[in-house]
């Protein structure tokens, strides 16, 4: 780990302060110190936020409210959580292990940073890392990366299980930067690799993740994440989607799905919703819309296999979210 | 007798496990100790050009930075252990510039501190002139084994009886099948790790080592100093499945960086370097032919085995070996090849040779008895065979029948329904699948020393190892049954050079062969006692009697057919003589007996997978394994062993796989994130069983081994069970979802 | 694509020239790094206060292993992927490895070495011993101080549960069902 500067933020303008300065935010750590371990991150100055008050949960009848800092445990655990958005529990406990949920907060799962084993590699190409420096992944081993959103530059997949399920829940974001607040689509924080890798998000240089709302939709409680691995529990997804319905009299009036493991970014997945609204709650419909899911595929030499893992994930899933009474 | 033989004792060494006091080779702090990290090689094959250490050596902390440049000659004396290569010269490290795979160590950084060595590491600037290296298994050459060239060699490349192709040709019913398994790393938890302190010319190794006997041989050679100056200490072992039966690149790197910075130094492998340098299961390959009669009587079998090897040593493992002997058939050929790749050499990993070629075999059988139209357990009963068809010699033991019985009815067998996909649990696509296992009983001399003390208790030492079996405890056992004392009367020391030598703690031979060394020096302590009691033994009117007169009965001596009055081991030492009485044993096998008899661990193991129709997520939900291993010592840890490595099969079955970049021969995914190894829920419910064998011939304590034989079947009896669920033959390991779809 | 293929990547037409070590590591030897800071930090383990001056970069785990002489704790991967290293800090069971000690200034922090009172065992150390769960006993402590926070958690009712929610501590050995069932049994002592 390269040396580096610690400085412990007392507040969120004195945190702010320091990462508009150039420090980076360290929350749980589980992404950060990894990585700074490797190498692969090489802060000169860290600014920790752990003890600004941004760890709480609330509830109202349109949303439930997630303070940045609140950890994926006490999230999943949270009572209000699990009655209005049982998404968001189901997708948090099934990421990770307990240890890393302990300390993992919810705003440094979204930044978490890919797990393309190059990227990882200081000795491999990789343009997210040095920019310019190519991509290692196109011409090699590729089979965990993404059939969707990739460029010629990076085809690395976005790891978090959570931002899938908020992509499909329609939840925002509340930041707090040099340049005062703002809200955003969840869906917009994360951008495509296209010819800028090394650009992951569309944070401005030191804006915070303050909270997360997720609105309370109509499909919010009929919903399921489903994630698909090759064990049984800690491993990122190869596959994984977020299904959530909103049926009256078995037709779907409103439905929600995101994957996660395919795309550059949690991807959304229009397609298949607008060819679900109005059809039967059924496992034939399901099956009719999911085929969709594979059209704007791009497979890399290794990882075709998604292109029919990914209808199959989203028919399961939809399946287990037409199940929930 | 307190016959503590066959008891279900919990460990010896459990209060230290958990409470966290068992200590492990880093944990040997020394005063005055500094922090050594390893600089591997980023290209696979080529040179080193420069190494730049200018701005590293200024760096705060660093102590060194050690290189080809300015390390230690070192002598590299000829030392052949015999867990190393028959065939090859192991690396020298830092002595020449040549790369010869992916991760090679060509620098080490010494600082004072754990967090600036790793820094200044990665800091080094070495440039490397690249060629291509060759690391595709399939696009190697195959080759002969050197020492199956030799005149007289004893390991062959090819065995046959009968003609296994022109069989073939007229068999009824055939299978044919190529089988191919991933390269897998033992991953233990606890990393390789050496500790390493200079006195003068005396070296002291607190070092991670199922074989402390040959690491203080092969430091001495390298170093080319008298083996008595070495000194290697390791009480406990966080695992290791065969990685730490060599000794590797690091424990010399360890021992050159203190010689070279002159205080101690600590150096333990990163999770990723454990990928580079310290062995791993070989990518193999392999062909089956099966050729049967309608009724089901195999008339040929042809296997054709290679692995991969490194270039520098030719690494063999038992491929084919089973092959000739597991199934009664006149016709059969089998062939063992390497193939040399620009990689690291493997090494033996649990259950080595036989778990991957018995994985093809089983595989293969399975195929059969679908195209028989017969239940698999029918077909192995009509080909169980009466003696050892390929050395022609009887077994001395071997009870497959028995597990057939008993692993059936405790697994259930007779609820499968035969064809696949015909069994279902909900959703879910059922499948069962069972496979034959088997592993040698293996033996190698061994010595132990026990020692009276005026306190009535017992010292055993031995120069062995625990790497997680209950070494500890069952030698415990053994001693306690020998001197018919209270097993809490016994104190088993091992892991130190210094004690009576012993054989690598790997092979399952530990209890087989040390277990008889102590049996044999608990023999001779008694035989030491009775004279000293035919001479002191007034009171208990012993004196005069000749020692056969005595006997011992319940940790007393009695003259025999009395129980009025008999002398302690604690009276004993108190009639004078040597204090401690001190017992001292060898254990070997005559010659004669391996000549006479094929001796081996059978098994049975089965295991049911639940599969998902949609998403095609592979759950074993159940396994179970019926061993016949002679005498088990202690049933409770017997059956962890067995559980944990039947848990170590499904690893390979449906998980394990190191995969290499071919452009460059990087393992990309040496990660424990990224190599995958079950975990608490993939766990099925597991049940092992033995049956009851007894086995006069494999050794004096009657037991055949089973830590290795625990994985052997395993991936067999989980790839028969997937077909058996859908219907699909995958013919490579591991097999994953990407399989299925 | 056959399997093999896809296990493999394609020497592709990559060039073999010398590879010079990437921009940032070189970059990290040649420019000026910030002189290494030391910061004072209290943290209470076992119960006992220790007061210290810390390199930023010295995780959690290394600070028990190496500064405190607590070598209970264990280093299995340093990356978070396999819990040997589990602590409980502030009560939450979390991995030592990727806590930086400076980021734990104040807290109370236990380890295995804590976990008996005297000589007399926890009920689930004891479980362990019984249920036989362990075998090289590396992963040991970290499965213990795990279990103790599952109980805590209240995610101990089922063996089903306790596995799941025990899946953040590989054990290399597989002595899996006789963690279950230590767990198991604790947990129901735990709450008669």
């Amino acid at each position: 780990m390269r040396p580096f500067e610690f400085q412990r933020a007392a507040s969120e303008s004195e945190a702010i302060a320091a990462a508009a300065a150039g420090a980076r935010y360290l929350a749980g750590g589980t992404t950060l110190v990894d990585l700074m371990r490797e190498e692969v991150e090489t802060p000169e100055k860290i600014v920790d936020i752990n003890r600004l008050p941004l760890n709480y949960i609330r509830a109202t009848d349109e949303a439930i409210v997630i303070g940045a800092l609140a950890r994926m445990s006490e999230v999943a655990a949270n009572q209000d959580v699990r009655r209005l958005q049982p998404l968001i529990p189901e997708t948090l406990t099934e990421g990770a292990s307990p240890q890393l949920r302990n300390v993992a907060s919810i705003g440094g799962n979204l930044l978490q940073r890919v797990r393309c084993p190059y990227f990882r590699m200081l000795d491999a190409a990789c343009n997210k890392r040095v920019p310019g420096s190519g991509c290692s992944a196109i011409d090699g081993l590729n089979a965990g990366h993404a059939i969707l959103g990739s460029s010629e530059h990076c085809v690395a997949t976005h790891p978090s299980d959570l931002a899938v399920s908020l992509v499909a829940l329609g939840a925002t974001l509340s930041l707090k930067g040099p340049r005062g607040e703002r809200t955003i689509p969840v869906e917009e924080l994360f951008r495509l690799p296209e010819s800028t890798p090394h650009l992951e998000h569309t944070l401005e240089p030191g804006e915070l993740i303050v909270e997360v709302h997720v609105p309370n939709g109509p499909y919010a409680r009929k919903a399921r994440y489903l994630k698909v691995r090759d064990r049984s529990s800690y491993e990122f997804a190869l596959v994984s989607a977020a299904a959530a319905l909103h049926v009256e009299n078995g037709i779907i009036k409103e439905v929600r799905i995101a994957a996660g493991g395919v795309g550059t970014r949690p991807w959304r997945m229009n397609a298949v919703e607008q060819a679900l609204v109005g059809k039967p709650a059924a496992r034939a419909s399901y099956e009719i819309a999911a085929a969709v899911s594979t059209e704007e595929t791009r497979p890399l030499s290794h990882n075709g296999f998604k292109v029919k893992l990914l209808p199959a994930t989203i028919v399961r899933a939809l399946e287990m979210a037409g199940d929930v009474a | 007798m307190t016959t503590a033989i066959g008891k279900s004792l919990s460990r010896i060494d459990g209060r230290l496990k958990v409470t966290g006091q068992a200590t492990y080779a880093a944990e040997f702090n020394q005063e005055g100790q500094a922090h050594a990290v390893i600089v591997g090689s980023t290209v696979g094959l080529g040179r080193i050009e420069a190494i730049d250490s200018a701005a590293v050596e200024k760096m705060p902390g660093v102590v060194a930075v050690i290189s080809h440049l300015n390390a230690q000659r070192l002598a590299y004396n000829e030392h052949r252990g015999p867990i190393d290569p028959p065939a090859g010269e192991r690396l020298h490290v830092l002595q020449g510039t040549e790369i010869r795979f992916f991760g090679e160590p060509v620098a080490i950084v010494v600082a004072e501190t754990l967090d600036q060595a790793e820094h200044a590491a990665n800091a080094l600037k070495v440039t490397y002139s690249a060629r291509q290296p060759q690391v595709d298994a399939h696009a190697g050459e195959r080759v002969i084994p050197a020492v199956a060239r030799r005149p007289g060699a004893r390991a062959e490349a090819d065995v046959a009886r009968g003609d296994a192709d022109k069989a073939l040709e007229t068999a009824a019913v055939k299978v044919e099948a190529e089988y191919v398994i991933a390269r897998e790393n033992h991953n233990p938890m606890e990393p390789h790790a050496t500790i390493a302190a200079w006195n003068g010319d005396r070296l002291t190794l607190w070092s991670k080592s199922q074989f402390v006997a040959n690491e203080q041989a092969e430091i001495a050679a390298i170093f080319g100093i008298p083996p008595e100056n070495v000194q290697v200490n390791c009480p406990f072992i966080g695992g290791a499945f065969g990685t730490s039966l060599r000794t590797w690149p690091h424990v010399t790197l360890a021992a050159l960086a203190a010689r070279h910075v002159n205080r101690p130094v600590k150096l333990v492998l990163t999770r990723k370097q454990m990928f580079f340098a310290t062995g791993h299961r070989p990518y193999t390959l392999q062909r089956i032919a099966l050729g049967a009669q309608p009724d089901g009587k195999l008339i040929s079998i042809a296997h054709e085995g290679a692995g991969e090897t490194s270039r520098y040593e030719e690494f063999m493992e038992a491929l084919t070996s089973v092959t000739s002997f597991m199934y009664s058939c006149p016709n059969v050929r089998t062939s063992y090849r390497l193939i040399p790749l620009d990689a690291s050499t493997p090494t033996y990993m649990r259950g080595p040779g036989e778990a991957s070629g018995i994985h093809a075999l089983e595989c293969a059988v399975d195929e059969l008895a679908y195209k028989l139209q017969m239940d698999p357990i029918d077909l192995r009963r009509i080909n169980e065979p009466q003696i050892d068809e390929g050395r022609q010699v009887p077994f001395s033991s071997r009870s497959m029948l028995k597990c057939y019985d008993l692993g059936a009815e405790r697994f259930g067998w007779s609820r499968r329904t035969p064809e696949p996909g015909s069994m279902r649990d909900g959703r879910l696509l059922i499948g069962y699948g069972m496979a034959n296992a088997s592993y040698p009983c293996l033996f190698a001399p061994a010595n132990a020393r026990v020692r009276l003390l005026p306190d009535g208790t017992v010292e055993v030492e031995a120069a062995a190892s625990d790497m997680g079996p209950g070494t500890y405890t069952s030698m415990s056992q053994v001693a306690a049954e020998y001197l018919g004392i209270p097993v809490e009367r016994i104190r088993f020391s091992l892991g130190r050079s210094d004690f009576p030598a012993t054989p690598p703690h790997g092979g399952s031979m530990t209890m087989a062969s040390v277990g008889s060394a102590i049996r044999a020096a608990c023999l001779d302590l008694q035989a030491k006692a009775a004279v000293l009691a035919a001479k002191g033994g007034g009171n208990a009117g012993l004196a005069g009697q000749s020692p056969e007169a005595l006997e011992w009965r319940d940790g007393m001596l009695f003259v025999k057919g009395r129980s009025d009055r008999g002398v302690t081991y604690a009276d004993l030492v108190s009639y004078g003589g040597e204090s401690p009485l001190v017992g001292e044993g060898t254990a070997a096998r005559d010659a004669e007996t391996g000549q006479k008899y094929s001796m081996h661990s059978f098994g049975a193991v089965f295991a049911e997978v639940a599969i998902d129709p949609d998403v095609k997520t592979i759950k074993v939900r159940r396994a179970l394994g019926a061993y016949g291993v002679g005498r088990v010592v202690n049933p409770k840890l017997a059956t962890s062993q067995c559980i944990g490595g039947m848990i170590g099969g499904i690893g390979m079955a449906i998980m394990e796989r190191t995969v290499l970049d071919r452009r460059n021969g990087r393992p990309i995914n040496a990660h424990m994130a990224d190599y995958l190894v079950p975990v608490n829920l993939d766990t099925p419910h597991i049940e092992a069983h033995f049956v009851d064998e007894e086995d006069t011939i494999v050794n004096p304590l009657g037991v055949k081994g089973l830590g290795e034989i625990a994985l052997v079947g395993m991936s067999a009896a989980v790839s028969n069970a997937i077909h058996h669920a859908t219907g699909r033959r995958v013919h490579e390991l591991p097999i994953m979802i990407e399989n299925l779809l | 694509m056959s399997r093999r293929e896809a296990l493999q990547a394609t020497a592709g037409a990559v060039a073999f020239a010398a590879l010079p070590l990437p921009a940032q590591a070189a970059d990290s030897a040649a420019t000026p790094v910030p002189p290494t800071q030391t910061l004072p930090l209290e943290v209470t383990v076992n119960g006992r206060v220790h007061q210290l001056a810390v390199d930023p970069r010295l995780s959690v785990l290394d600070m028990l292993r190496e500064r405190l002489s607590l070598t209970g704790t264990k280093k299995g991967c340093n990356q978070g992927a396999c819990g040997a290293c589990t602590v409980l800090i502030d009560g939450q069971r979390v991995n030592a490895c990727l806590a930086l000690a400076v980021m734990h200034d104040g807290a109370k922090i236990t380890t295995i070495e804590g976990v008996a009172e005297g000589e007399t065992l926890h009920p689930l150390q004891v479980a362990f011993i019984e249920h036989d769960a362990f075998q090289c006993g590396y992963c040991t402590s970290g499965q213990i101080m795990s279990g103790l926070g599952c109980i805590s958690e209240g995610h101990a009712s089922s063996a089903e549960e306790i596995s799941y929610w025990m899946s953040g501590n590989i054990c290399r050995c597989g002595a899996y069902p006789g963690i279950v069932a230590a767990v198991a049994q604790a947990a129901k002592e735990d709450r008669t």
